[in-house]
């Protein structure tokens, strides 16, 4: 059992490093603790209500009136001003007052009681990517609504079903599953949790290699690995960064979601199996790549810029169905790529195993590939001390 | 003066050695924001993703139900995949990642839609992919109005309507949508052009922290300062004379990469946007000696340009909007240079406004060197007699 008493001996020693290094615990503790806090807190008005938006109303009609009365009566335009021309809507775009346009004709009612058809134009302030849809919905929404009403006065005498027949021989629904509120928050924290495990891990990870890079350069010899063969280094290391992760994903990804309210439907079970090999994988990507740490900092300018591409590379974002296979097989080295779309899956689809068992089985190819470059790296690094 | 300049020279001599002995800087200085440009771009070079999996669950299979679907495939950004027997088994594909979305057309449909009794057919998205999610909603219901609007045409058609006025009964009043400055809907143009500058800002700020503070790493500070007399700003001038020119070049690049290459919007000329770079990379600068000034050690001064520089993604408002945080955080923007960015661009190349409109933000951003040099004497005293702890 000689093995094994090495192993719980590195385990103690390293973990004493990890928690009494003040610079790692930032990444491992205070960053993933806070960092949620803040995002929830920048979301928490979860999706976009009521875009502000101005109306030209040259129809000057009750109609016109009905319409713009029930277009700021939706949940996802507040009509903030009537503006006497388009120049005068237009500027208050630009001055940022508001970011929708709504243009009737001076026909609208006319049109409408000579049946011929008249147009509404919108606009929308392309700055943002949640506007255009705004408008345009709820637009569309009241346009529809009104035109049952208008159908009811040209068919005379008519039952309601029967124009809503006529109006729609098949009728339709529409149900957004899952994110049920289209929420923003719900849109993005899970994505950003599971990049914050993996990130802040490379981050601690590297600090760590890059102070013992360091100390190999001073020729400062560490006193617990003499004696030890590297698997056995490997294995105590890897079990306290598992150690340490295991209660921050408890964390990151069973608490934070319950405390925001964000959707949570997983099955624990499911969770948890999917959870260890994505902490593993993490584990052994953060110690082969903390290889190239040259000293403590280095890592922190090499690595968080990465966050970003990452997130993006998921397929959270811009659909992982249109991402290019170059950038797909780059974004296969990560395992924040699995992660995050199993993790959405379980948590806010009620995906089983089965279901994510694509990026289940990923996770741990990719736990035993980095777990063969970390042993290799750990061969290189220590052989020569061990038995010099 | 004249002296002062040499020292300058020799000092910007002395820190080219430095970047060029390290491969750190040159990926961060280089391989990284090409990397990052290259990566962005390509990414989202469809503009509008097209052909996304959909399913179909089609339980009615008439010849009108299948000449629906045949329809619904003929969209854009709609690609059908696979036909489910029923709801579970289409829901199953949407939960293992499959799909996006699916259409449901229950057994009957077209019989009772002929006899006048209005079936209900229904659509679904994962809604938790947002882009994909709202994407497919709209090409469903398109369809959906399309399929319902076809059968509505062909009645009137019968009893002798034309089709301006089959238009007039069917859709008295008509929405017509312009998204002006970028009617394809472009996320590369919404994204792109807020993230690469943002990185290359998260970038710049964390080396030239790097690079001063390493100094006191490595116990060369004093040596550096010598150089200048300890006159810290000919030091600092000196030091990041070779990065602001490396930090233009990769700022020009990207310009290059959004309005030359992919010919995003660009309606006031490339000027307004060569100051905006401009100004932003000064910014970072100024921002990243600030941090500098404020915290003698390199590991805090990069965690705090690391906060401020990843915070600043959604700060400056591009994807979710600045009005909808809470009152604190909107406050907060003001310090963040990548919200004036933004905002100078949505202003000169999106809207292409006179330049009087940005004058505001323009100021700010100059201003921002105001920070470090009220700063500059703790950073020379910390330069001088602090030593480095981790």
């Amino acid at each position: 059992m000689k093995w094994l008493r090495n192993i719980i001996e590195v385990w103690a020693y390293e973990m004493k490093c990890a928690l009494f290094d003040e610079g790692v615990i930032v990444f491992f503790v205070i960053v993933p603790f806070l960092y949620p806090l803040l995002y929830a807190y920048l979301y928490n008005n979860e999706s976009v209500r009521e875009v502000a938006a101005v109306v030209v109303d040259n129809s000057h009609s009750q109609l016109s009136r009905e319409f713009v009365r029930r277009v700021d009566a939706t949940g996802d335009v507040d009509i903030v001003s009537y503006c006497q021309d388009m120049e005068e809507a237009k500027e208050m775009i630009h001055q940022r007052e508001a970011y929708g346009l709504i243009y009737i004709p001076k026909d609208f009612a006319k049109d409408v009681a000579e049946h011929r058809q008249t147009t509404v134009e919108l606009y929308s302030d392309m700055s943002g990517i949640l506007y255009y849809k705004a408008v345009l919905s709820s637009c569309t929404e009241v346009s529809l609504e009104m035109n049952k009403e208008i159908k009811a006065q040209l068919i005379p005498g008519a039952t309601e079903q029967q124009i809503s027949a006529f109006q729609y021989p098949i009728e339709y629904q529409y149900v957004p599953m899952f994110n049920t509120q289209s929420g923003f928050c719900t849109f993005i924290i899970p994505a950003v949790l599971m990049m914050i495990i993996q990130q802040t891990m490379v981050l601690g990870v590297g600090m760590m290699a890059g102070e013992e890079r360091e100390k190999v350069r001073k020729h400062i010899a560490e006193p617990h690995i003499i004696g030890k063969n590297p698997s056995e280094i490997l294995l105590g290391k890897s079990t306290v960064i598992f150690t340490i992760y295991v209660i921050v994903a408890v964390y990151l990804v069973c608490i934070v979601p319950m405390l925001f309210n964000l959707i949570h439907i997983w099955r624990w079970q499911t969770l948890l199996a999917f959870m260890v090999p994505f902490i593993t994988a993490c584990v052994f990507f953060s110690i082969s790549i903390s290889s190239i740490a040259h000293d403590r900092e280095s890592f922190i300018i090499m690595f968080v810029f990465l966050s970003i591409p990452l997130l993006f590379a998921s397929g959270i974002s811009w659909p992982s169905s249109n991402i290019p296979i170059f950038w797909k097989g780059f974004s296969w080295l990560f395992p924040s790529t699995f992660g995050v779309n199993g993790y959405v899956r379980i948590t806010e689809m009620g995906a089983t195993l089965e279901d994510v068992q694509y990026e289940f089985n990923a996770l741990w190819i990719q736990t035993f590939v980095y777990g063969a470059i970390s042993y290799l790296v750990y061969k290189r690094t220590y052989g020569k001390q061990l038995w010099a | 003066m004249n002296k002062g300049f040499y020292q300058i020279i020799s000092i910007a001599k002395r820190e080219v050695k430095r970047i060029l002995s390290r491969g750190l800087y040159t990926f961060c200085m280089v391989l990284a924001p090409v990397m990052a440009f290259l990566f962005f771009t390509t990414l989202m070079g469809e503009g509008l993703p097209a052909e996304l999996p959909a399913g179909v669950v089609d339980e009615d299979n008439t010849a009108t139900t299948r000449e629906v679907i045949r329809n619904l495939d003929a969209f854009q950004q709609t690609n059908i995949i696979e036909h489910y027997p029923d709801f579970m088994s289409a829901r199953k594909a949407m939960q293992q990642g499959k799909i996006y979305s699916f259409y449901y057309i229950p057994a009957g449909t077209t019989q009772l839609a002929i006899s006048g009794k209005q079936p209900v057919v229904s659509f679904y998205t994962a809604a938790s992919y947002l882009i994909p999610g709202s994407l497919a909603y709209r090409d469903m219901k398109m369809m959906s109005e399309y399929a319902s609007g076809g059968v509505g045409r062909a009645t009137l058609y019968a009893r002798g309507y034309t089709e301006d006025q089959a238009m007039a009964v069917l859709q008295p009043i008509k929405m017509e949508m312009h998204a002006v400055n970028n009617p394809s809907l472009n996320y590369s143009v919404y994204l792109s052009n807020t993230i690469l500058p943002g990185i290359l800002m998260l970038l710049i700020m964390q080396v030239v922290i790097y690079s001063i503070y390493v100094e006191m790493k490595e116990e060369t500070a004093q040596q550096w300062l010598a150089m200048a007399d300890n006159d810290i700003v000919k030091a600092l001038i000196g030091k990041l004379l070779p990065q602001i020119v490396t930090w233009t070049l990769m700022g020009l690049l990207c310009l290059f990469m959004l309005y030359g290459v992919w010919r995003f919007p660009l309606n006031n000329g490339i000027w307004p946007m060569l100051l905006d770079m401009f100004l932003l990379i000064n910014a970072s600068l100024a921002l990243g000696v600030f941090f500098c000034g404020l915290v003698p050690s390199l590991r805090w001064a990069l965690s705090l340009a690391t906060l401020w520089g990843v915070l600043s993604f959604p700060i400056s408002g591009f994807s979710f909007p600045h009005w909808a945080f809470p009152a604190t955080l909107k406050g907060l923007a003001w310090l963040f240079p990548l919200r004036h960015y933004f905002l100078i661009y949505v202003d000169q190349a999106l809207n292409g406004l006179p330049l009087h409109y940005s004058w505001l933000n323009i100021a700010i951003m100059l201003a921002f060197w105001a920070l470090p040099i009220m700063l500059l004497g703790r950073l020379r005293k910390f330069l001088l007699e602090y030593h480095y702890t981790h």
